[in-house]
């Protein structure tokens, strides 16, 4: 498996230059050439060459009777000292969608300990099925008895499809699960779709910072693996009348199976950022010069109703902590109006913000990158700016 | 000529780029203002190795070359001037001539802990009558048993008063002219010594320049540095040395200033278009961004040939003439790309343009160094 | 005691800008540097080398031959020795092939009691390597450390929640994934910087050195693949309303309530 250059089709117009996102690709004697070293078979050069002159060789899915034993898609519900996650409601709608292209059954995975009332939460919210282990090592999240649980039970039922939030404890989780097993994870994915003809499952998340978007996908290992980012799935509405089962399996834990103890939970004194749920974000960036333009962005943000987000160079800066930050090591956010102040729009920031509803963008710089996403933008000092948007914000909430 | 650097400078470089923007920068608009040393930048700088990068680790230093001190000085006064001689002063002026002259008892007792940066070092030559005259020294050093006593005073003395340890200039015969020049080490604590006037200044605010005052000054035997009489030919050639410093500190304010103007020329628009997009402006920034590498050039040749151990001063006076009177050009017209705002102090560009004034000055004037190159030259 | 720490070289994300014109992204003079989270995983090593006695780290990369600036930089930070895995044969390993390969190149380390890993590299974010590696290993994790307290072998560790952290104690040997809320990296210092590259190595092993098989590393042991990469659309430029002053905002706000957004 690699890229080949057809050297009689390559006209060396240096496109696929471009488009490698690994600068593996360079020019020798006018035809491209690939350094396999840095080369990661991504196919962004086949897809950016005019003359087909670029060939990527890839393993198509082979249908063995080992793979179609598994059947089913799972879903990790996670809960917290009793509650469940948000994020789960959000898979469970995204693996109905699924389960229903397969036509094949939808199953939440559920670990705790005596949280039956979860189930039928689960049910309502999409599931077929709820596989419920119940058991007293299982209250807390420990990553060596939930992968023990969850594992045992994929070799057991063999399910081809199993998500998980890309959460703290689903990051933690997952890629632990899938060594065990075998088998590929994908991280962090952004869209889930399946190839219906093949049965295989289509796992789409940004790369490379989210200049480009890359699917991937398992072929030859099972279950299909992927976490999924919170807040980017719809869960389905809440459907009181929906029927399912809810299965108890028995399990085998024991104590010494559990290598890390959990001694304490600190839930955070500190108000929980709420970036996700917000209607209305006001973000600031490097262009705010200081630590202080993040009390007028609070400001806006309160006459607004809303909250404050932030680029990766203001926390890189340290000026405001990372669970304000948006973008592709932050949060990912979709509220109706995202106002951007100071925020160049560097590609990882617009990866986390650009599915707006509506984004207005403030910068002294014309020709900044956020303007290319932005609905509405103004070219000017935010420190000018701002204040008057303060005082007519404020105006119009009198008004009505 | 080889004008890459070594995979260790360019890291070198890598570093002090990185440590200026997030340590130094931060604070160089305010020891500005307020004219405060930043005590606390030594301290990091000494943590770091960065306060004796061109002495061995033996003695107390990093191990590296003069090019490596060179780019160090470069990066930290292309953000902050004030930072820039305060590491030149001290490890060119301060901390080398012991490398260069001192016994090996001198060298454990001062070269080690100056290289180390737990002590800062200054160097005193000029005095109210004895500026690019040096060789008309009046401080007069007088052998008494086993001390010589220090009368007079220095002036102009870069890091004065917040250095440990002094290389000054005295007469101990003045009857043999410059053959009656002798050089010492003088510590902070030695009794007869003292501090006199700082200096307000125009620009490099952040840094110390005082008066040093000799009245009855004990200063052990063991403390003359070289031989007695031998003190002008000390002075002159760490002087040769400390240009590179200059030149590279001269260096680095020229590179931040065009640094900003690129910056600001992309970002303000004037008549619809940015100021990148006029011509006349364009032709400027040019000229500057040419000359500002053609200094880079003279500095680190005459730093590779100091390296090289192959004779460098005529190298070092042109690449000190050339970079400060660059700087001096670039600054002010960085301060006229940026027009109204290039004036005020929300913006670093006037800063930058009175820093770069002292460069022309300081360490033998843009006269002296023609002196030096035309007479070296017409030999 | 013993400590591996895991790195990646990585392009500076920070520093990729867009060509406005063409759309494509701008790699030139992009610097190369060591991931932001592994020089976390780095310096909590190193300070728990300035405090005890004995302590020994070993810094490890699987990347190609430039890598090996990282592994100087590393050393020019304090550490004590420097492994680079490079062959041709790992190119293409997705994730678990890579921790595979790390795992082939620990166990040719033999003796640790605390692996370092950064969280995730800035240029995939998938944080899968390291609980990947612990797998592979046997060992138990803690992530996304936040604080760290040694004491005999026991390890005591803070691991950040979205909503607050868990107090957790496991026993070395163990591995922990490090964030930015740890500690603060220090600089490398001058005189480190001439000893990494005068006086100290970076180790090469290649597949064979750290006896992996082919079918073990490289694009053939990765279960994912890549089907497709495309350029997600960008969206069209909105409407940039002139001017700066009060009429401006006005329009602006008189524009969202129109559309029912405020």
């Amino acid at each position: 498996m690699s890229v080949i250059i057809l050297k009689d089709k390559c006209r060396g117009c240096r496109l696929c230059m471009k488009a490698c996102p690994f600068d593996a690709i360079k020019m020798i004697e006018g035809k491209a050439a690939i350094n396999y070293d840095k080369c990661t078979n991504c196919g962004a050069c086949e897809a950016s060459c005019k003359f087909e002159a670029i060939l990527v060789e890839r393993e198509e899915a082979k249908e063995s009777a080992d793979l179609s034993a598994y059947k089913g898609v799972w879903v990790f519900a996670e809960q917290r000292q009793g509650k469940l996650m948000f994020t789960s409601l959000e898979l469970l709608g995204e693996g109905r969608k699924l389960a229903d292209k397969l036509g094949v059954e939808l199953s939440a995975v559920l670990l705790g300990h005596e949280i039956d009332n979860i189930c039928e939460e689960l049910i309502h919210y999409g599931a077929d099925k709820v596989i419920y282990a119940n058991h007293k090592l299982l209250q807390n999240y420990t990553t060596d008895g939930y992968t023990k649980v969850i594992t045992n039970l994929v070799n057991e039922k063999k399910p081809e499809i199993l998500i998980i939030g890309a959460t703290n404890i689903g990051r933690d989780l997952a890629p632990r699960i899938s060594a065990r097993l075998n088998t590929g994870l994908t991280a962090d994915c952004t869209k889930l779709d399946i190839d219906e003809e093949q049965r295989i499952l289509l796992q789409t998340r940004p790369a490379f910072g989210g200049n480009i978007m890359a699917t991937i996908i398992t072929p030859k290992h099972r279950p299909q693996m992927s976490t999924v980012r919170p807040g980017v799935m719809k869960k389905l509405e809440i459907d009181m009348s929906r029927k399912g089962i809810v299965e108890n399996v028995k399990i085998d834990l024991k104590q010494e199976d559990i290598r890390v103890n959990v001694e304490e939970i600190v839930k955070s004194a500190k108000q929980i950022v709420n970036l996700v749920d917000a209607h209305y974000i006001v973000s600031g960036g490097r262009g705010l010069g200081n630590p202080e333009g993040f009390k007028l962005i609070k400001e806006l943000a309160d006459a607004l109703g809303g909250v404050v987000g932030s680029s990766r160079a203001a926390v890189d800066s340290g000026w405001i902590s990372q669970d304000h930050q948006v973008g592709q090591t932050g949060k990912t956010v979709r509220p109706i109006v995202y106002i951007a102040c100071g925020i160049s729009g560097a590609i990882q920031h617009l990866a986390g913000m650009q599915n707006s509803d509506c984004i207005i963008a403030i910068n002294k710089n014309p020709d900044a990158p956020i303007f290319s996403v932005s609905d509405y933008g103004i070219v000017g000092d935010l420190y000018k700016v701002v204040p008057m948007l303060i005082e007519e914000v404020k105006k119009l909430k009198e008004d009505n | 000529m080889n004008f890459n650097l070594t995979k260790e400078q360019e890291m070198v470089k890598t570093l002090m780029r990185e440590f200026a923007e997030k340590e130094v920068k931060p604070i160089a608009a305010d020891i500005d203002e307020e004219e405060r040393f930043p005590r606390e930048t030594v301290e990091k700088m000494a943590r770091y190795a960065m306060m004796g990068i061109p002495f061995p680790k033996e003695l107390g230093g990093a191990g590296g070359d003069t090019l490596s001190y060179i780019i160090a000085v470069e990066e930290l006064s292309r953000v902050c001037g004030t930072t820039g001689v305060i590491l030149s002063a001290h490890t060119s002026l301060g901390a080398h001539p012991i490398y260069q002259y001192g016994t090996e008892e001198q060298k454990e007792k001062y070269l080690k802990p100056l290289a180390e940066g737990k002590y800062l070092g200054a160097f005193g030559l000029t005095e109210p009558n004895a500026g690019t005259d040096a060789a008309c020294q009046q401080t007069i050093a007088v052998l008494e048993g086993n001390h010589y006593v220090i009368d007079g005073s220095k002036v102009f003395i870069t890091n004065g008063g917040e250095s440990d340890i002094y290389i000054i200039f005295a007469m101990t015969d003045k009857a043999k002219g410059t053959r009656g020049i002798s050089a010492f080490i003088v510590e902070k604590d030695f009794p007869g010594f003292s501090i006199g006037k700082i200096e307000n200044k125009m620009g490099i605010r952040g840094s110390s320049t005082s008066e040093l005052i000799f009245e009855n000054c004990i200063v052990p035997k063991e403390n003359l540095l070289g031989q007695e009489g031998k003190g002008f030919g000390i002075a002159m050639q760490t002087l040769d040395g400390g240009r590179i410093g200059i030149a590279a500190q001269a260096l680095g304010i020229a590179q931040g200033a065009l640094d900003e103007c690129t910056k600001y020329m992309k970002e303000r628009k004037q008549f619809g278009k940015p100021l990148a997009a006029f011509q006349g402006l364009q032709w400027m920034y040019a000229d500057m961004a040419t000359k500002v590498q053609a200094a880079r050039f003279l500095v680190y040749n005459a730093a590779m040939k100091k390296d090289q151990k192959l004779p460098f001063a005529t190298e070092a006076a042109m690449a000190k003439l050339f970079a400060s009177e660059t700087a001096m050009e670039v600054t002010t017209n960085a301060v006229q790309i940026h027009g109204g705002y290039g004036y005020i102090r929300e913006y670093p560009i006037e800063r930058m343009m009175r820093d770069a004034k002292i460069t022309e000055i300081y360490e033998g004037t843009s006269q002296v160094q023609k002196m030096v190159i035309a007479a070296n030259l017409l030999k | 005691m013993k400590i591996v720490v895991c790195i990646k070289q990585v392009p500076d994300t920070n520093e990729v800008r867009i060509d406005p014109k063409t759309g494509t992204l701008i790699r030139e003079g992009v610097p190369s540097i060591i991931n932001h989270d592994d020089k976390n995983a780095l310096e909590e090593a190193l300070q728990l080398k300035d405090k005890y006695e004995d302590v020994h780290i070993t810094v490890l990369t699987m990347g190609p031959p430039q890598a090996d600036v990282a592994l100087r930089e590393s050393l020019a930070m304090g550490a004590d020795r420097a492994i680079l895995v490079s062959d041709r044969a790992f190119a293409g390993s997705d994730t678990w092939a890579t921790a595979k390969t790390l795992t082939a190149a620990v166990k040719k380390i033999g003796d640790y009691d605390i692996i370092f890993c950064g969280r995730q590299a800035i240029d995939g974010d998938t944080a899968q390597v390291g609980p990947q590696l612990a797998e592979d290993l046997g060992l138990p994790q803690i992530t996304y450390v936040t604080h760290l307290e040694i004491e005999g072998n026991k390890v005591k560790a803070h691991r950040a929640l979205e909503d607050g952290y868990e107090v957790l104690t496991t026993e070395m040997p163990c591995l922990l994934t490090t964030i930015k809320e740890l500690n603060e990296p220090r600089y490398s210092s001058v005189r480190g910087i001439f000893e990494a590259y005068k006086e100290k190595t970076v180790e090469m092993w290649n597949a064979k050195d750290i006896a992996i098989s082919l079918e073990e590393t490289g694009l053939n042991s990765s279960p994912t693949n890549v089907r497709q990469t495309f350029t997600p659309s960008p969206k069209g430029q909105g409407m940039i309303l002139e001017g700066n002053g009060r009429d401006t905002v006005s329009e602006l706000l008189f524009k969202l309530s129109e559309k029912h957004l405020i």
